[in-house]
């Protein structure tokens, strides 16, 4: 175990893991996920909602098992490992806001920094320009914790119970998903909302999706796997270490999509994303600030959120209610462009995060 | 005496960022660094190690682990 543990923590460990998740993505879209989305923290996550019926997006609603999986495949790997710890506490209403600026950046791109990846990998152009929005969002980010940004010491819990709760939501999620199925052709089961048509409806099988999800979690988990992290440390300290998975993930997931015919390169036609490039990029510079202000890329957040931090959690809400706010008001973006109140959802986005990022300070 | 650097209970990357002050500030000697997570622990003594500091120890403790590092 031991062994095993050390692995992860090392140049081979990181990259191993970012080869598995970049082959895993583009399988899982070969199985039914939407296309160039095998695995998007945002989206799923956005699904999800609608499932719920946070939001009545018709074409965007599935209970995502991916995102249930990460959550309880990184739960099961912290306590196999012994690093399951109930924490919570570092300014918990900060981190909420944050999760809902950074999924409304997220959907006016449409694509968290893994989907973002996965397109280019697949060959969309326009994927360019939310990378570099992403990368420019993360510097910004850098620059307020070199100013001493903080959002102040976690808490240990004095009970299991604040960091359960979350792996157990999801576990909810899971037994409402196989108890409730989607009824042949129908947009609603007995409680869950279902998408007819569009990327909601769009899925691999659910036990492939959850299996696979899981051993991500578990890789995720034990490595630290982190596409904002891959890009921070590299802004602020000059380490790569994070980003050899990310470009580890990048280059499997590119190769896989040659691979199965799933690589189509241009800008135009791009599947579930525009081509309104400034909004691509300031879409991704909110979302990848508000990573850096809250620690952690989506992907991260639902990892450590396994692990115990309620923090993370509370960060994780936050986006699936910021995907309510972001179909509900017509903030996210489709295939047409940004929706009628995406621009100034992102700039209103923006300078809130900068005040954050400003007030939020070491003594 | 060594330098002490509590980063328990900090975000990702607050502990590196206030052991990279530190190694700054002290250029060379003995720091000792409190943190309260795995991930942490890793890296902070991956920092520590490329900046040429080494690894004297690293202590489990009641709420993490305390990592020694140390420059001639």
């Amino acid at each position: 175990m031991e062994g095993l543990k050390n692995f992860f923590a090392t140049k081979g460990g990181i990259i191993f893991v970012g080869l598995v998740i970049g082959v895993l993505a583009p399988v899982l879209q070969k199985l039914g996920n939407p296309p160039n989305m095998g695995i998007c923290v945002a989206c799923m996550e956005r699904d999800i909602a609608g499932a719920l019926g946070l939001h009545r997006a018709s074409v965007v609603q599935y209970m995502r098992p991916e995102i249930i999986g990460f959550v309880l495949g990184a739960f099961l790997s912290a306590l196999a490992f012994k690093e399951y710890r109930p924490r919570g506490g570092s300014a918990p209403f900060i981190r909420f806001i944050l999760g809902i600026f950074a999924m409304i950046g997220a959907l006016v791109f449409l694509g968290c920094p893994w989907r973002t990846l996965l397109r280019l990998a697949g060959g969309d152009g326009n994927a360019i320009f939310g990378l570099l929005g992403l990368i420019f969002g993360i510097w910004v980010g850098t620059r307020f914790l070199k100013a001493g940004y903080t959002l102040g010491r976690t808490q240990t819990s004095a009970s299991k119970a604040t960091g359960l709760a979350f792996p157990l939501l999801m576990l909810g999620f899971l037994i409402l998903l196989l108890i409730d199925p989607q009824p042949e052709g129908e947009p609603k089961g007995m409680l869950l909302f279902y998408s007819i048509k569009g990327p909601g409806s769009q899925h691999a099988p659910l036990f492939i999706s959850l299996g696979v999800a899981m051993l991500i979690g578990v890789l995720a988990q034990r490595s630290r796997f982190c596409t904002m992290g891959a890009f921070r440390d590299l802004l602020l300290f000059k380490q790569g270490h994070l980003f050899l998975g990310v470009a580890a993930f990048f280059l499997s997931a590119w190769i896989t999509n040659i691979i199965l015919g799933q690589f189509n390169p241009g800008f135009e036609k791009q599947p579930i994303a525009h081509t309104m490039q400034i909004w691509n990029f300031l879409g991704m510079t909110l979302a990848g600030l508000a990573f850096v202000l809250a620690g952690g890329c989506p992907g991260r957040q639902l990892f450590m959120s396994g692990e115990g931090d309620a923090d993370a959690a509370i960060f994780a809400s936050g986006m699936i209610v910021g995907a309510a706010i972001a179909h509900n008001f017509g903030l996210a973006s489709s295939q047409a462009g940004i929706g009628p109140n995406g621009a100034i959802a992102t700039i209103v986005g923006l300078i809130i995060c900068v005040i954050i990022g400003l007030t939020m300070r070491r003594r | 005496m060594a330098e002490i650097v509590d980063a328990r209970g900090l975000s990702c990357p607050e502990p590196v960022l206030l052991t990279l002050e530190t190694i700054k500030k002290l250029g060379k000697g003995e720091i000792e660094i409190l943190v309260d997570t795995d991930t942490s622990k890793e890296n902070v003594s991956r920092a520590a190690q490329s900046m040429g500091w080494q690894i004297l120890k690293i202590v489990e403790e009641e709420k993490g682990y305390k990592i020694t590092i140390k420059k001639d």
